[in-house]
């Protein structure tokens, strides 16, 4: 069965759009559900919600400043769920987070809390193959998407297997690191998107790294789609809001469709 | 045959319901490599004789077993320390990083990082990269860039380069995140040299596998100078690495098997299940999984985690985790100087103040403890001077 976080990334797909899911830190600020909609409306097709933690290893400066301010703030992943009872962003929301957090909580009940959110999909970078079995099932049972990530250094049997597995869409991560702002695409962000493609029809996104239009443009030349985190990230740390992360986002949205 | 309570673990890198392998899929192969290349070399002779031969004449192994007839006469009850403070670098951190940067070279890797927390694990790495030729970055949180600083300069002195973190906590879960995030962009050409029994499988295996020496050398000599196996076996904990080398010798044996914690660092104990660094295993951490700043005046033991086969030993019942304070240690750090004539590092000072608490209350008088000296405290003379003049 195709959940709802897919079935839209293939509707989009299909409408002949590249897909646009631009992240943010949850609980970041008081007004950040308004930065929420406000991306949602300026075109995004789904949204990440990063669920902060304290030792985020998959990031790097920009993406850490984000967690340790909504940390600092008081945010927890109830809190976080709680802010988004009663707002529909009207696209479906993608939770971001390291399974410490999930495994705190415990895979049933988190997955149970995220679905009651309204978040109907996770990414959980720290949980490979070998060791996501039981996040999967319990998720599913949940209603809840669990999107796998493959890296280039993935190799073809391996890619095929997490393609089988994922749910959602595929996150081909763009390059060997850590999320933050680049001033390029890596040469491996086309490789790993094209391996993917070759692999699966499900929605592949490529992420990491992704900073400006034109750079999202060039990798989802060969894939369905981009990520972006950082560079929105920054933007909200040095005292953007909706308006300013709107801009961007729209930005983004009329390059690719350009 | 009934297995040991040291095990080697199956594929999945499991202690009981501990271990495992949580990282980011772009780890996954170099986890998948390093245990094939761990497994085949630890079963082929060439490559233990090699590793051997360092652990003798490079790294002055066996180190010695000595009676500490002063301390014991003190305390009432008979005290043995195994030396590792008297191997190269002076601590027992070089058993495993010879280990790893052996293997680094079989693997065909050019680049070596390592975290640290005291500093010992950072000059063991630096002291290996530079006698294999290996490029070597040791990451070590800021604080103790300050509370180690002769340290930092050690290992720059070898070649390495020293990079503060800043991020965080400031100490050595913060290094290992930032080592981490190092791999993850580097991992084709480098080796991550984790220093303790921890990360994902197979390193707390494998290390463990690098400190079991401890315990071998240590198990014959004990039926040597004292007809069998001692009453106790004592080690400090931080990650956990001299503990578990020691323990490997003594598993299947009566003796209790004794890890002591710092007070603000027990994981086991006061911490809970979770999942960071690699494993599963006990950690401090609050209600919603964001993992707590430990607090120590050893920067060895600041961590707020464990490796996760002492999770494993301590759920099955065959070791004991007791923590104490950082006041005890001082105690002990200058009683072990004081009645030997040895000045230990204050992560070994733990050991030692844990059996002179202990010693005629829940250690019997008379008993025998094996004491691991997991390094010497050279490096800690200043930090303690600064506190015992406040
Ligand atoms: C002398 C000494 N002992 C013990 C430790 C703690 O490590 P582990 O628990 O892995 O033995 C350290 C770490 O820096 C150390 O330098």
């Amino acid at each position: 069965m195709t959940g709802y976080l897919e079935s839209t990334l293939r509707k989009n797909r299909e409408g002949g759009r590249k897909l646009l899911v631009p992240y943010i830190t949850g609980g970041l600020s008081a007004d950040w559900c308004e930065v929420l909609r406000a991306m949602a409306d300026a075109g995004a097709d789904a949204i990440e919600v990063g669920i902060p933690f304290s030792d985020p290893v998959m990031d790097g400066p920009t993406i850490q400043a984000a967690s340790a301010r909504a940390l600092a703030r008081g945010t927890t992943p109830v809190s976080l769920f709680e802010d988004l009872t009663g707002i529909d962003a009207g696209v479906p929301l993608v939770a971001m987070t390291y399974d410490n957090i999930v495994h705190k909580a415990g895979d049933a009940r988190f997955a149970g809390e995220l679905a009651a959110a309204g978040i109907c999909g996770a990414i959980i970078p720290d949980l490979p193959l070998e060791e996501s079995a039981s996040w999967e099932a319990a998720s599913a049972a949940a209603g809840v998407e669990a999107v796998l990530l493959v890296a280039p250094v993935t190799p073809d049997e391996r890619l095929a297997r997490i393609c089988e597995r994922s749910r959602g869409f595929v996150y081909a991560v763009s390059r060997m690191g850590i999320t933050g702002e680049r001033v390029d695409v890596a040469a491996s962000a086309g490789v790993i998107a094209k391996r993917t493609k070759a692999v699966t029809d499900k929605p592949v996104l490529v992420g990491f790294g992704i900073s400006t239009p034109e750079q999202a443009v060039e990798a989802a030349a060969d894939a369905d789609g981009v990520v972006v985190a950082s560079a929105l990230m920054r933007i909200l740390l040095d005292g953007g809001g909706p308006e300013e992360a709107a801009a961007f986002v729209s930005s983004f949205r009329s390059a690719l469709d350009a | 045959m009934t297995t040991r309570p040291m095990a080697t673990p199956g594929a999945d890198g499991r202690f009981g319901e501990f271990g495992g392998r949580f990282v980011p899929e772009a780890l996954m192969p170099a986890c998948l490599e390093l245990e094939a290349a761990f497994t085949a070399a630890w079963a082929d002779p060439g490559f233990r004789s090699e590793y051997e031969g360092l652990l003798r004449t490079y790294a002055n192994r066996p180190s010695p077993l000595m009676e500490a007839k002063n301390l014991s006469e003190r305390l009432g009850v008979r005290v043995l320390l195994k030396r590792e403070e008297m191997n190269h670098t002076g601590s027992h951190k070089i058993n495993n990083v010879l280990g790893q940067a052996l293997l680094t070279r079989h693997m065909g890797k050019k680049r070596f990082i390592a975290e640290t927390g005291a500093g010992q694990h950072g000059v063991a790495s630096a002291t290996a990269a530079a006698f294999f030729g290996l490029d070597c970055v040791v990451f070590m949180g800021e604080v103790d860039t300050k509370r180690q600083e002769l340290n930092v300069f050690r290992m720059e002195l070898l070649g390495a380069e020293v990079i503060p973190v800043t991020s965080g906590s400031r100490t050595l879960k913060d290094a290992v995140n930032e080592a981490l995030r190092d791999w993850v962009a580097t991992v084709e050409t480098t080796h991550y040299c984790i220093g303790s029994v921890m990360g994902p499988h197979p390193y707390p295996w494998m290390v463990r596998e690098f400190q079991r020496v401890i315990g071998d050398e240590a198990r014959a000599q004990c039926q040597e100078l004292i007809g069998g196996v001692p009453d106790y076996v004592v080690a400090c904990v931080g990650g956990g690495s001299n503990a578990a080398g020691i323990f490997a010798g003594f598993d299947d044996t009566d003796a209790k098997l004794v890890g002591v914690q710092p007070e603000g660092g027990a994981a086991i104990g006061r911490g809970t299940p979770g999942v960071v660094h690699g494993h599963r295993s006990m950690l401090l951490q609050d209600e919603h999984g964001q993992v707590l700043e430990a607090e120590s005046i050893s920067a060895g033991l600041d961590y707020p985690g464990v490796g996760p086969e002492h999770s494993h030993l301590h759920a099955i019942g065959r070791a004991t985790y007791p923590w104490v304070n950082d006041a005890e240690v001082l105690e002990a750090f200058k009683l072990l100087s004081r009645t030997e004539g040895i000045i230990p590092a204050l992560e070994s000072a733990h050991a030692i103040a844990w059996v002179a608490k202990e010693a005629g209350r829940e250690i019997p008088e008379g008993s025998t403890v094996l004491l691991n000296l997991s390094g010497r405290g050279d490096k800690d003379v200043a930090q303690v001077r600064e506190i015992l003049a406040r």
